[in-house]
Order: C-alpha cells, then structure tokens, then sequence
C-alpha cells in the first residue's frame, strides 16, 4: 500500500461515494451548530418536510450573540433572544443535545467539543463556523461550511466537498522566552499571507508543534482558516492522549482503551507525499503584532510596519489603522484589550494573562474585556484563584461567550479606538464599526494592558 | 429544491478593485441575527457604503450610478474568513448573479455555488485589466457562458475560460441542490453508517 499522509488517511476512510470528475460524498462523525448560522438550515428541513437523520450526532450552543455579562437575566437584544430561542426549539424538536446559557457546560463551540470529550482522534467534524479547524488539533479532519451545508449534514450526515491539496508546516526548533503559540501561527500567517494556502488542508508538524500542549495546538489549528486554508492539522501523540484520558466521561468508557489502539495508526506514514512544503524555524519567531487588515499583516512586535507596498489595498489597511509605513508600534497607545475567544480564551491563556498582571495594575485608560472560554473555563479560573488576581489587578472577568472577537453582542470597541486582541481577526470593524485591532497573544495582551502601551511581553515577563 | 438556473448572462459590471474583501466586509456581523435568508442585501457592504448615520459614502462603487450590473468584480481572495452563508444571501438578495476574482476563500465558494452565485475564476492578469477597463468604461458589458465555460468582454473581447466542477456546473445549469442528490443516495449512506458500526 502507498505511504499516505495523515489526512487522506482520515478523508479516504470517510468517503461514501465518489462523484465522477466531481466532489466526494464525505460522511461527517460530529457536527457542532450553534445559533447565529443554524435556523435557516432548520428552516429549510421543515421546508423539504424532512428530518433530522442522526440527532446524536450534532450538539448545540449558544455563544455568537449572547452577552457576557448577567446571563441569567433574559438577554436584552430582541433579535438575538429570538435566535436563541429559535435554536433551542428547533434542538427540542429535533431531539438534538444543546448546551444553553446558564448550562454548566455552556461556551464557545470551539471550547467546549474538545473540553467534553466530543472531539476525537481520526474524526471528520464540521460546524457552521470557520474556525471549526480548531478541531484539527487532535488529528481530525474539522472544518468550517456554509448554512447550506449545515442543512446537509442534519438531513443525511453527510456533505459535498472537492479533496483539498495537502500542505506539510513543519516549525522546527525551540520559541523562546514569551513566546506562544499565537506568535507560531501569526508568523506563519504572516509569511503565507491571509490567501496563501487557499485550496490546501495543512499538516503542522515539527519539534516546535510537537513540544505544544493540547491547548495551544488548537491555537495553532484555530487559525489555519485565516492563510485560506480549508483546515489544519496535528498528529495525536501522547500529548493528545494524555489530554483526553482527563476527561472522565471518555476515559471511563469500555471501548476506551480500544480506541487509544486504534488511534496509534493516525500518523502521515514515511515517504509519503505532500502537494506542497514549508518550513519555518521556531528561533525567528518573536511575539507577533499585526499592524493591518487581514491576519497576514503581522509582524515582530519590535519590527516597523513594511514599506514599499504602494498597493492601494494595502494602504486602505493602514488608513483604516491609523498607521503609516516604516512606522514602529512599540509604545504606541491602546485603548482596548480583549482576552477570549476559540483562538485564546482557555484556562492556559487566562493563567499566563493573570501571572502577567498579577501584582501590576491595569493601566488607567485601559477597558478590558476578560471572556472565559466556556463556564468550565470560568469555574476554573475561580477555583484556580485566577479571578481574585485579575480582580486586584484591576480586571474582571466576565461570563463565556465570542464576546468581542465578532462583536455581535454588546461587547463592542468603539470607531477609531485601538483594541488589542487575543481573537483571530483584525478586520474593519470585527469588534465594532470603525474599531482598530491588533492580533496578539495574551501575553502581548497583558502587556498592554498594564502599560496602556504596545509593549514588547519579553519586558515584563516574571522570572 | 428548484432553485434559479444559470446558463448564460449578459450584463454590466460593478468594480470593487480591493485585495482580501473578508465576509465581515460583505455583511457585518451585527446583521446576522435575522433568523430567515431574505433581506441581507439591504445591508450588502453596509460600513463601506454608509457611515454611522446612514448617509451614503459616495465614493464607493455601489453608491457610483455609473456603476451597475449583475457582474461584481473583486480582487484576489474574494469571500475570505467567516464562514456566515450570509455573505453570498446578501451579494445574491442585492442583485448580483456572478463574482469574478482571481482566486475565492474555499468556503466563500462553496456557499456561493450552494445558491446560485456564481464565482468566475480568472488569471491575475486578466482581472487587473478587466477591473481597470470597467473602473475606465463605466458600462462595459460583460458575457458569462456557464455551458462553454468562458467570460468576455462585449461587444468583440477574446473570452477567456474559467474552470468549474462538473457537478456543480450541472447544479448550476439545471437549478439542482446537494441535498436532493444526497437524500437519493440515502441507501449509500446507510450501508456505509453499517460498515463503519462494524469496523469500529
């Protein structure tokens, strides 16, 4: 048999029927939905008079529009209440499981699949959302679709996709000292571009990935989507089943053990061949700022914004920022920090922002927004005594939810303020009409938010 | 479901010459709240076309009435981030039947092909001048052939051939659904649920 790479392994396997000269007919293990992209596609089953062919095979949540503040009161905003409710009705109806506010496993889809165990190895995952590639961490083919394709996979379990081209990252070497995950991916996505891996399924590999704990490798494959790649994924190792052996309910199971067997075999096999290859080293890597429009503009946090591209793209990008080229961001004043979202708003990210500021005081100036990602993530702050260190340093956490990353809440920066973000994307108006984002880690972002300045992570860390 | 055909279109086009339009652009996401598909064109690239009072920026193209058509032109890496269907709701709902770029967000394409829209992939080359001849002759008319797989401009312009999946160009063509194709092979699906219980 030839050598194959990770991804066919998992993609062949999942293949129901192959359409001649066309898409394959991919069967899908696990389906997340959540409310902002889901009721049109109930809308149309009701609409074709079918149902839902394997509930138990989706699971919902609420988390795009909700507020993160008073969550037990009924939520302001008529229009999000009522896709709420839409999604909750629609769940009850169709005998899917769902994880409302106030469920004590509530949070970003993103968050909470892997955190209950619903991932796994060898899996193919899809939910209406991008940055389902977060999923990939664990080895499995997870990837964002359309509401049409939600539509699909409550009707049949099943949808239409052309085989993306396969690329191999391989980051390779030791980051060092205040560097993170988020730095790894937005160098990549920086040396890439925001387009650069359209078309391609990515592999991230390497002693840099490898050394990564399970947390920040869905950091990494969280953001595959923004260099245009279909998703991103990482081989299981003993990280991964060291992650999941931690989850009571998986671990528990009978056929647990069997699994652990068979998920051994989900490795890209010696020899075989990738559509295309890159590697980075792990020594180039600085803490990452970006200074424009799309992820791809990023930077080192003590490097110059790039001059020379006249390209009137590019400078609508740095008009919309405030920025000019050849300009330098270190000490340049922020308005805004947010710390949350599927790309870092785990308990890893909350425990490095609070070491951060523990003993320092938020910058006068500064409003912060602090989101757990889920209400475990939550409880664990508060059990770990992180919410009493970000309490006395000025911050309060609030409750899960996107929260500012999309902004469809309240959680809203406003017109020409500058916002410091631990999300995933920087573009116009992401985090409200006219808001200015800069990508960073939470670590970049702690920084910023006890200087009121773009500062360099490296500076402050605690020995 | 029956939806629109697509076979042949002859119409003006609206240049939009920007780099990386991500789907927050298209339609913000304080939009997306609505619970049906209808009515996104409404608010179709809402915060280039209007500022925070509703007063129209009349630079930008859509506010241009020299500018109209059913043919958007974009630059490269049309449709990029969010997944939100409602994007390709919004350019459709608005009046556009066909985007043409030099290459679409992977997701962005999918969802337009899963509504009709549909995104003409052209060489670089061929979009930087066609973006500067219609930004120069505002009225310039473009034929897009589904059948023949080519994009000219009329009334004499070399067509150039643009790259479809057949089954979606027979999607397309006929006003065919994934969904109907898949709910036929439910059998398929079921026998391959079967195999897979007793393989793991």
């Amino acid at each position: 048999m030839t050598a194959q790479t990770l991804f066919e392994k998992i993609w062949n396997s999942h293949v129901v029927r192959t359409l001649e000269g066309g898409p394959e007919v991919l069967y899908i293990d696990q389906h997340y939905i959540h409310e902002v992209t889901s009721p049109q596609a109930f809308e149309g089953l009701r609409t074709r008079g079918i149902s839902v062919l394997r509930p138990h095979k989706t699971l919902a949540t609420a988390d795009h529009n909700i507020p993160t503040t008073d969550q037990h009161l009924p939520i302001r905003d008529l229009l999000s209440r009522n896709q709420v409710n839409t999604l909750e009705e629609n769940c009850k109806q169709y005998g899917i499981e769902y994880y409302g506010i106030n469920n004590p496993k509530n949070g970003i889809v993103h968050v909470i699949g892997p955190e209950l165990g619903y991932t796994l190895p060898g899996m193919t995952i899809v939910c209406g959302d991008s940055h389902t590639s977060t999923h990939g961490a664990f080895g499995t083919i997870a990837f964002g679709i359309g509401t049409s394709e939600v539509e699909m996979v409550l009707a049949t379990q099943c949808i239409l996709q052309s085989k993306p081209k396969t690329l191999r990252i391989k980051v390779n070497g030791r980051i060092g000292k205040g560097v993170t995950a988020k730095d790894i991916i937005l160098y990549i996505i920086s040396r890439i571009s925001a387009g650069g891996a359209t078309g391609y399924f990515v592999e991230y590999a390497g002693s840099a990935i490898t050394a990564l704990g399970m947390e920040e490798r869905m950091t990494i494959c969280n953001m595959s989507i923004e260099m245009g790649a279909r998703g991103g994924l990482i081989a299981p190792d003993h990280t991964t089943y060291a992650y999941l052996n931690k989850i009571s309910s998986l671990s528990n199971r009978p056929d647990f053990k069997s699994m652990l067997l068979r998920w051994r075999n989900l490795k890209t096999d010696e020899g075989a061949v990738f559509d295309k290859e890159l590697e980075f080293y792990a020594s180039d890597i600085r803490p990452m700022i970006t200074y424009g429009t799309n992820p791809g503009m990023g930077m080192g946090i003590d490097e110059s914004i790039p001059d020379g591209d006249n390209s009137s793209s590019f400078m609508k990008s740095l008009d919309y920022m405030g920025f000019k080229p050849g300009m330098k961001l270190l000490g340049h004043p922020v308005d805004y920090v947010f710390v949350g979202s599927c790309t870092n708003g785990r308990i890893e990210d909350l425990r490095a922002f609070a070491a951060m500021v523990k003993g320092r005081k938020k910058a006068p100036g500064v409003t912060a927004l602090i989101v757990p990602g889920s209400k475990k993530v939550e409880q664990q702050a508060n059990n770990e005594g992180l919410t009493s260190i970000l309490r006395d340093a000025g911050f309060e956490l609030r409750q899960p939810g996107c929260s500012s990353c999309l902004a469809m809440n309240e959680d809203k920066v406003p017109a020409g303020k500058y916002a410091v973000a631990t999300s995933n994307r920087n573009f116009e108006g992401r985090q409200g009409p006219g808001a200015r984002t800069l990508l960073a880690s939470p670590l970049t972002a702690a920084a910023a938010a006890v200087t009121g300045r773009i500062t360099d992570p490296r500076e402050l860390l605690n020995d | 479901m029956q939806k629109n055909k697509f076979d042949i279109l002859e119409s003006g086009c609206v240049p939009l010459p920007v780099e990386n339009v991500d789907t927050d652009q298209i339609i913000p996401a304080r939009f997306l709240t609505a619970t049906s598909r209808q009515g996104f064109g409404e608010n179709l690239f809402r915060d280039w076309r209007f500022d925070k009072e509703g007063n129209r920026y009349e630079s930008f193209v859509l506010n241009n009435p020299s500018f109209s058509g059913q043919v958007l032109v974009a630059g490269k890496n049309f449709g990029c981030g969010s997944s939100r269907e409602h994007a390709v709701w919004a350019i459709s709902d608005y009046g556009f039947r066909a985007v043409v770029s030099s290459f679409f967000a992977d997701i962005f394409k999918n969802n337009a092909l899963n509504n009709g829209l549909l995104p003409v992939v052209v060489p670089e080359s061929y979009l930087s001048d066609l973006l500067e001849l219609v930004r120069k002759v505002p009225g310039t008319q473009v034929r897009i052939d589904l059948e023949n797989q080519n994009l000219r401009v009329l009334p004499d312009g070399e067509p150039v051939s643009f790259d479809i999946n057949p089954y979606k160009k027979e999607c397309l063509m006929k006003g065919l659904d994934d969904i109907d194709y898949l709910l036929s092979i439910k059998d398929m699906i079921a026998a391959y649920e079967f195999r897979n219980t007793l393989r793991r």
